[in-house]
């Protein structure tokens, strides 16, 4: 359903999501800085710490930016947003396995 | 406003999407550039945890702040839809006020880092309070210290005559060693936490940075529709709602941003 149709019932259930989505995001807030904490290894810290923002990434754009309810070319645009973000992202691991090679 | 046929919303909210994806573009690049040089850093020049530089407990009351504002910001849209434009407008206000906070809280953390300085000594120095000998101190300056001054050319500071320094406590806690007195010959280089002192605060620095011009222009934009909403709501409620929901899009990305930036920068 496209958000220029929605009744004030239909409202009323997405602020009710809304403030769950908040709880579980102050919950996740409260997990990484507990874990931080913990002084777990470097790689299990990073693996938590980013585990758990991707997952308070996925509840603000799926619920907060209304992505889990659109529909079409939108989400192309994100699947190439996706690719090239990823290429970004390896980009480093591409120029370190250059310098080892010399 | 009827959804457009081939994208499947509204053209302004397919805008700030095409928007969003150079955003992402723009941030990922930095994020790349952190991990490239994180990786490449020489040993010893960079914190072993953020954490050991940056002040956690702010940083987590601002990622509380800013998660709450991206909550007021869609409450406001929600109410915008449910026709209630006065507690649409009440929720946008409370949005712009967190979002002044974060800024505030920010401004804060900035300050100590520019009132907080490190001195690299020429040759390892016992000090009082510490383990060993060292070859940094970091601590803020006493007032009796003579005051610094910049090259005109490169903004450094000039070498002193010698400093006084109030050394932070050792790491992992205890109490503030005595005052220390260091004289020129014995500085190799002197620096607040600005971002001339490492690569890991110029990179602190420049992300945060630009983070907070992003929050800066959400709340040009929230302030606008703050001053100007209530008349445009009352000829065209759909039309405004729509516009507090693209304006909500780019400050939940900014939050998205944030949530991030936070565990990166602080924790890591």
């Amino acid at each position: 359903m496209s958000h220029h149709e929605m009744s004030v019932e239909d409202v009323r259930k997405h602020v009710r999501v809304y403030l769950l989505v908040l709880a579980a995001l102050m919950v996740l807030t409260a997990v990484t800085v507990g874990v931080f904490y913990l002084h777990l290894p470097i790689a299990a810290a990073v693996l938590v710490a980013l585990a758990v923002a991707s997952v308070k990434g996925t509840l603000v754009a799926c619920y907060f930016m209304h992505l889990i309810s659109e529909r079409g070319l939108v989400f192309w645009i994100l699947g190439l947003i996706a690719i090239f973000f990823a290429a970004l992202m390896f980009l480093p691991v591409l120029t370190d396995m250059d310098s080892a090679g010399v | 406003m009827e959804p457009h046929p081939i994208t499947g919303m509204y053209n302004g909210k397919f805008g700030i999407w095409l928007f969003l994806a150079s955003e992402v573009m723009l941030f990922g690049a930095l994020f790349s550039t952190y991990i490239l040089l994180r990786v490449g850093a020489p040993e010893g020049t960079w914190p072993q945890h953020g954490a050991d530089i940056l002040n956690v407990p702010l940083a987590a009351f601002n990622t509380v702040v800013l998660i709450g504002s991206s909550v007021t910001m869609v409450m406001a849209w929600a109410y915008l839809k449910m026709k209630r434009i006065g507690m649409g407008q009440l929720f946008l206000a409370a949005t712009f006020l967190l979002a002044g906070t974060f800024l505030v809280v920010k401004y804060f953390e900035y300050t100590e880092k520019f009132h907080h300085y490190a001195v690299f000594l020429n040759a390892r120095m016992a000090v009082e309070g510490y383990e060993g000998q060292v070859t940094t101190i970091s601590g803020h300056l006493a007032a009796d210290s003579p005051a610094l001054t910049r090259a005109s050319n490169t903004g450094a500071y000039q070498a002193p005559e010698f400093v006084i320094l109030e050394p932070d406590p050792p790491k992992g806690g205890g109490d503030h060693p005595p005052v220390v007195r260091i004289d020129g010959a014995q500085i190799k280089r002197l620096s607040d936490f600005g971002p001339r002192h490492s690569t890991f605060l110029a990179t602190y620095f420049t992300m945060t940075g630009l983070h907070g011009l992003h929050i800066v222009g959400g709340m040009i934009v929230i302030g606008y529709f703050l001053a100007t909403g209530s008349r445009f709501a009352s000829h065209n409620l759909d039309k405004y709602a729509n516009r507090i929901e693209c304006t909500g899009l780019y400050w939940h990305f900014v939050d998205l941003v944030w949530i991030f930036l936070f565990p990166v920068l602080y924790l890591l």
